[in-house]
């Protein structure tokens, strides 16, 4: 899995809540046997329309907005538990994804392909949209190990929390798996007391 | 001090606790799909790695095949490589396929109860956020991603942060017309699709105690809907009727055994959740959906509220979903003509769903607006569907009962509604493109379904039974 310390970065901003999974990829997408190549389809039918045209007003259609930080309304990654989802966003570009509420299952496949789900107040996530509408290329300083995101041109900083088995696994770049099969003999042993 | 129903199954499956890590849950049954599968495999293959214990997983193809000539080769070139790729690691791997053309091939969640693979007291979980199904049996149940399907695939475990617990009682008798359906989209109107994320609800009260497995399983099903990624509620009698006998249910001393222990699976007096919630069931009146997410619910005769009453953050959203509807602040839903009706999906397409429906259409006419897909469950609903003459009176009906698979549910594969149209759904999700791009869906109950089917119009099922 890819390593994540530190980022800074411009953002993408989508101020919708209740984004879900079947938005940030359609199930007709689905049908790849490979985890490569979803990020075409991220957010697909809000992206093109019905003739596969950029839909302009679309944020993510407008050059004034990029970066690999995407921030988003509350209950982001609702819905399906497709891994796909967190797929999509990776291959695109997004190494951080920043909302007031994550839903758990999204959040779980973020975290186990290497991207970052920051949860942060309703008031700093308003203080970030703020700041982006009035100044598109704000940057936004992530600090996984500080477990800080700052807005560089007010120093509006926010303390956000993870699992700590969670952060170390991002920082150095290894999965569950790994974790588990270190325990194996503990498996065998559980199996054999039931 | 006395544990919940959740505490008890988790507690017995801890592998491994350790401050500061999630917990290691040993995991009973694993269920796959061809969706959520390939890149798991995959993933086992880079690594060198096996499946642990083959045995205790099981596969089947539902959400990517058509529900029409099953036994023609699938059209679609990307859909049939998906499914072959299934039978291909199946067999790779040394697990068991009831593939397309089995006589058990059907919807993950409506095969494994059917089955009697899902059982009170088990961990289980699958590639698909609607395994919180198989907690209708007291069983903890819960959606994974494809990481995590490799996971079990390696180890038989998942590394899980216990989950917050909320119960949620519905006391009282369910007035005439309205069901299991109603009950779930009511709460979920009530606490929003974000209001149960972190915790496994357990459901519980006389109205819920009332229900059947089926329509327990519709309420558990629907558990992911309000964010909570497993529901359960503790077994009682009714469930272990229902699981006694099947395929894969213990058997003789075993099942004296294992009955013996699912007696012990209940929340004790003396535990505590981290929430409760108490609804009174006179209260539920048929429900429907009206925008984008399954929290935006209301009674079949009520209003759609107004986007000045949203909370400020929530305007713009709510007036996107009303746009997308084709709807107005306020409207009345009642009456309004819908386009598709469609009846299937692991809410509800079960034979008491096509019982249910099959009873009400029985001696009417299909109204000439609409098209209507009725799609069971799994390829043994199909047969006692058959057994029992529910496919004639659909004929007559005007209806036709189609082959078992996820269909319209999702917009995957060939059943998916036109852009622009109204369709009625029993199915689970009525979010933007669901069931197809510019797609508009409206959730409800499989009695109110039918009610659309023969008058082309949302009605009052109530004045109807």
């Amino acid at each position: 899995m890819k390593k994540f310390e530190k980022l800074s970065s411009r953002v993408v901003p989508l101020p919708i809540e209740n984004i879900d999974t079947d938005q940030i990829i359609p199930a007709r997408f689905l049908k790849a046997t490979t985890r490569e190549g979803f990020g075409n389809n991220l957010f697909r039918d809000w992206r093109y329309d019905s003739n596969d045209q950029p839909k302009a007003d679309f944020v993510m259609n407008n050059p004034t907005y990029q970066g690999k930080i995407l921030v988003a309304g509350k209950n982001f990654g609702c819905g399906s538990s497709r891994e796909h989802a967190a797929w999509a966003i990776q291959d695109f570009g997004f190494d951080v994804v920043v909302s007031s509420f994550f839903a758990d299952i999204f959040k779980g496949n973020a975290l186990n392909n290497g991207v970052l789900p920051i949860t942060v107040s309703e008031e700093f996530l308003e203080k970030i949209f703020d700041q982006i509408f009035a100044k598109p290329d704000a940057e936004i300083e992530v600090d996984l190990e500080a477990q800080t995101i700052r807005i560089v041109a007010t120093d509006d900083q926010y303390e956000f929390e993870i699992n700590p088995y969670k952060k170390s696994c991002l920082i150095n770049g290894y999965d569950d798996i790994d974790f588990i099969l270190s325990h194996k003999a503990e498996i065998e042993i559980f199996e054999q007391q039931r | 001090m006395g544990k919940t129903l959740v505490e008890k199954i988790w507690d017995a499956h801890v592998v491994k606790s350790q401050e500061g890590f999630p917990d290691m849950i040993y995991i009973d049954t694993h269920l796959i799909h061809e969706v959520t599968s390939p890149q798991a495999f995959d993933g086992l293959r880079k690594r060198g790695l096996p499946v642990f214990r083959p045995t205790q997983t099981v596969a089947t193809a539902d959400h990517n095949v058509p529900t029409l000539d099953q036994h023609l080769p699938i059209k679609e070139e990307l859909s049939r490589y998906q499914v072959d790729m299934l039978s291909k690691n199946c067999k790779e791997f040394g697990i068991e396929l009831y593939g397309l053309g089995h006589p058990y091939q059907g919807i993950v969640h409506v095969i494994g109860p059917e089955l009697g693979i899902t059982q009170p007291g088990k961990t289980m979980v699958c590639g698909d956020s609607h395994t919180s199904t198989h907690g209708a049996f007291g069983a903890i149940a819960f959606g994974i991603g494809t990481s995590q399907v490799e996971q079990v695939f390696a180890t038989q475990c998942l590394l899980q942060q216990k989950p917050k617990t909320m119960k949620i009682e519905v006391n009282g008798e369910l007035g005439k017309g309205v069901g299991a359906k109603d009950i779930i989209l009511y709460i979920i109107s009530k606490i929003s699709a974000a209001g149960g994320t972190g915790y496994f609800v357990e459901y519980a009260g006389s109205a819920i105690r009332a229900l059947s497995m089926e329509g327990r399983m519709t309420i558990c099903n629907m558990s992911i809907e309000m964010g909570a990624r497993g529901g359960l509620i503790a077994p009682d009698q009714t469930t272990f009727d229902y699981v006694e006998g099947r395929e894969f249910a213990p058997k003789g001393a075993e099942w004296e055994k294992s009955l013996a222990y699912w007696k012990t699976l209940y929340s004790d007096d003396d535990a505590t959740f981290d929430a409760v919630l108490t609804y009174d069931a006179a209260a539920i009146q048929p429900m429907i959906t009206y925008g984008t997410n399954p929290g935006m619910g209301i009674g079949v005769t009520e209003q759609i509220p107004t986007t000045i009453s949203q909370p400020d953050s929530e305007k713009p959203s709510f007036q996107k979903a009303l746009d997308y509807m084709g709807f107005h602040d306020g409207e009345q839903v009642l009456g309004k003509p819908v386009d598709y009706v469609f009846i299937g999906s692991c809410t509800n397409s079960r034979i008491e769903d096509l019982r249910q429906v099959a009873a009400f259409v029985q001696g009417k006419q299909k109204a000439s607006n609409v098209e209507v897909w009725i799609v069971p469950g799994s390829k043994q609903v199909e047969a006692q569907a058959k057994l029992e003459g529910i496919d004639k009176i659909f004929e007559e009906a005007g209806f036709m009962l189609r082959e078992p698979g996820c269909s319209a549910c999702l917009g995957m594969n060939e059943d998916k509604i036109p852009a622009g149209k109204y369709c009625i759904s029993t199915s689970n999700r009525n979010f933007e493109g669901r069931q197809g791009p510019n797609a508009r869906t409206l959730l409800v109950s499989p009695l109110t379904a039918a009610a659309a089917a023969v008058t082309g119009k949302i009605v009052d099922v109530r004045e109807l039974v």
